[in-house]
């Protein structure tokens, strides 16, 4: 029973996978409230399919690149149940999801685009062939750095239509869909460290204020 | 279960909420291990903490941290009563590493989880080293983030403010005269050492709000922001005269300053409340002269002052255990898996 979630986008994205098809998925939109929907969404999967923890045999995560906050929750989190259910934790990138979502969704030509929001008026980018395999990226860059004509999925598109004109779905990385992927071997399989492609923002340095 | 047993609940604590990841385990009131790992070598260089770098660290350390903590309890994870974790006040970032983790836990234990108030898993570590606490019971907790006098009532439920900071924390005070004279981050255990050799009374710097109005007003909050321009304007004066900067003596004059105005204003507290027991916790705890003095002005009065060894009083996790297995011998609820973390928790609210 393979646990697979991605919380490097906006998505708070939660499916089970029994090695035959999907059997629970959960997504939910909220990008500032990653850390308070994943645990439940883990919780209401099992329980949902009638899965007990201990019937866990591999978490699979995404590893960005996305905001690190959010980012963060899925890999700790996915690392830590490994260590506590001593499982195996597979990591992928998470544009790899959305291309393979794009791919399974129709036609696509030869090549297209998948961005996502990477916030600061930039995009997280990788390009892919018509089977979903990547060609380029991750990387991260402005929008108009990338522009193209080619078809674009991920949030990344409908955020700045004017240079990704051509839209296609999905907006949003599915758990189900991760699943499926690591379970049928469609992904690179990767350890599950983060994708961050920004180095800290120390430039000035910042005092906050300790708690005690 | 085992909460019920003699030795008290097996509870992990997890703390995140700066640079120090800790993770701790206790039975009751027993340590059973303390494990943390700091990013704080990575911080010195930008003379504070940086969030992102300090969120970033959390995540690597966290899984070893706990994997080192159940080794030197000698305790399987599965054994575990229930976890605990700080779930503010502090670093946004920060916390969510530490309070996701400790979901991943709980629902890979199938154990409950509690989120903590980091100020008053402060106060509770204390019991690990000296036994119940005393209730009620003074806590002054002084830090880099913090320097606050509380009323605590019931550890577990009934924490009141009496006063804090107006402007900088204590330790942050210690930090920036550190800075100012050259010694490296973070600055408390530099100025302590600096200060041996120095003497006290060579520079009169001044105690904020301690007098007159200012009192009337602030009787029980602090201000070190005056105290550290004070410091900033004499070492400038002695620069710009050409003469030698006598550094044991501004420190040592700098850690009086600071030390006089917390424990007189602690003592005075526990006095007008009529408790009995002052408990000092927080980095700043960890300074000699603090200690010393608070010793010597509590005993004075009748009050007994608890000290938690420095290794407790700097963030970690066993005080967050220490809290948590102190929740559940109370019977206190669990928290829910949608727990957030709360960067601004206030003191009030022991559960997050
Ligand atoms: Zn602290």
């Amino acid at each position: 029973m393979l646990l697979a979630f991605d919380t490097a986008t906006p998505a708070v994205t939660v499916a089970l996978h029994d090695g035959e098809q999907v059997v629970a998925e959960a997504t939910r939109v909220d990008a500032m409230r990653h850390g308070e929907l994943l645990a439940p969404g883990i919780a209401a999967a099992l329980s949902d399919a009638g899965v007990v923890r201990q019937d866990l045999t591999a978490v699979a995560v995404g590893v960005g690149p996305g905001p690190y906050t959010g980012l963060r929750v899925g890999l700790v989190t996915a690392r830590t149940l490994g260590l506590v259910l001593d499982i195996p934790v597979y990591g992928v990138c998470t544009l790899d999801v959305l291309a393979a979502e794009a791919v399974d969704g129709g036609t696509l030509p030869d090549r297209f685009l998948v961005a996502t929001d990477a916030r600061r008026k930039e995009v997280y980018w990788a390009r892919y062939d018509g089977s979903g395999e990547r060609l380029e990226g991750p990387q991260v860059a402005r929008p108009d750095a990338v522009a193209t004509d080619q078809p674009v999925a991920g949030r990344g598109a409908l955020l700045y239509p004017e240079v990704f004109p051509r839209q296609v779905a999905p907006e949003h990385p599915s758990a189900a869909v991760l699943a499926r992927a690591v379970t049928e071997e469609q992904v690179t399989l990767l350890d599950p460290e983060p994708i961050y492609l920004r180095r800290p923002h120390v430039a000035e340095p910042v005092r906050p204020k300790r708690v005690s | 279960m085992s909460a019920a047993s003699a030795d008290g609940p097996l509870v992990l604590g997890i703390e995140t909420s700066c640079d120090e990841t800790g993770v701790g385990i206790v039975r009751g009131r027993t340590l059973l291990a303390d494990s943390v790992a700091s990013s704080v070598d990575e911080h010195a260089r930008f003379g504070g903490v940086v969030p992102e770098v300090a969120s970033r660290a959390h995540l690597e350390a966290m899984v070893p941290t706990l994997e080192r903590a159940c080794e030197i309890a000698g305790v399987q994870m599965w054994e575990l009563d229930a976890v605990a974790v700080t779930s503010g006040p502090g670093l946004a970032g920060a916390l969510l590493v530490g309070v996701a983790a400790a979901k991943a836990l709980s629902i890979g234990l199938g154990k409950p989880v509690y989120g903590v108030n980091h100020l008053a898993s402060h106060v509770a570590v204390d019991q690990l080293e000296h036994g119940p606490l005393p209730e009620p019971c003074l806590a002054m907790l002084v830090s880099g983030g913090h320097s606050s006098l509380l009323r605590v009532d019931d550890v577990t439920a009934k924490i009141d403010p009496l006063g804090s900071t107006i402007d900088d924390a204590a330790g942050e005070a210690f930090d920036k005269v550190a800075r100012l004279l050259g010694l490296p981050f973070p600055g408390g255990p530099h100025i302590d050492r600096a200060a041996r050799s120095g003497s006290s009374v060579a520079i009169d710097f001044p105690r904020g709000l301690s007098s007159g109005r200012d009192l009337e007003r602030h009787r029980f909050d602090f201000s070190f922001s005056g105290l550290k321009t004070a410091v900033a304007r004499w070492v400038e004066a002695r620069e710009r005269a050409g003469e030698p900067v006598p550094l044991a003596d501004v420190a040592a004059s700098f850690q009086e300053a600071v030390c006089d105005v917390l424990t007189r204003k602690a003592v005075d507290a526990a006095v007008a409340l009529r408790v009995d027991d002052l408990l000092i916790g927080g980095g700043v705890a960890a300074n000699s002269r603090l200690r010393v003095l608070a010793e010597q002005r509590a005993t004075s009065k009748g009050i007994r002052v608890r000290v938690p060894r420095p290794g407790l009083c700097t963030d970690n996790g066993a005080m967050v255990a220490a809290l948590g297995a102190e929740l559940v011998a109370r019977g206190r609820p669990a928290s829910s898996l949608d727990l957030p973390a709360d960067s601004s928790l206030p003191v009030t609210a022991v559960l997050g």
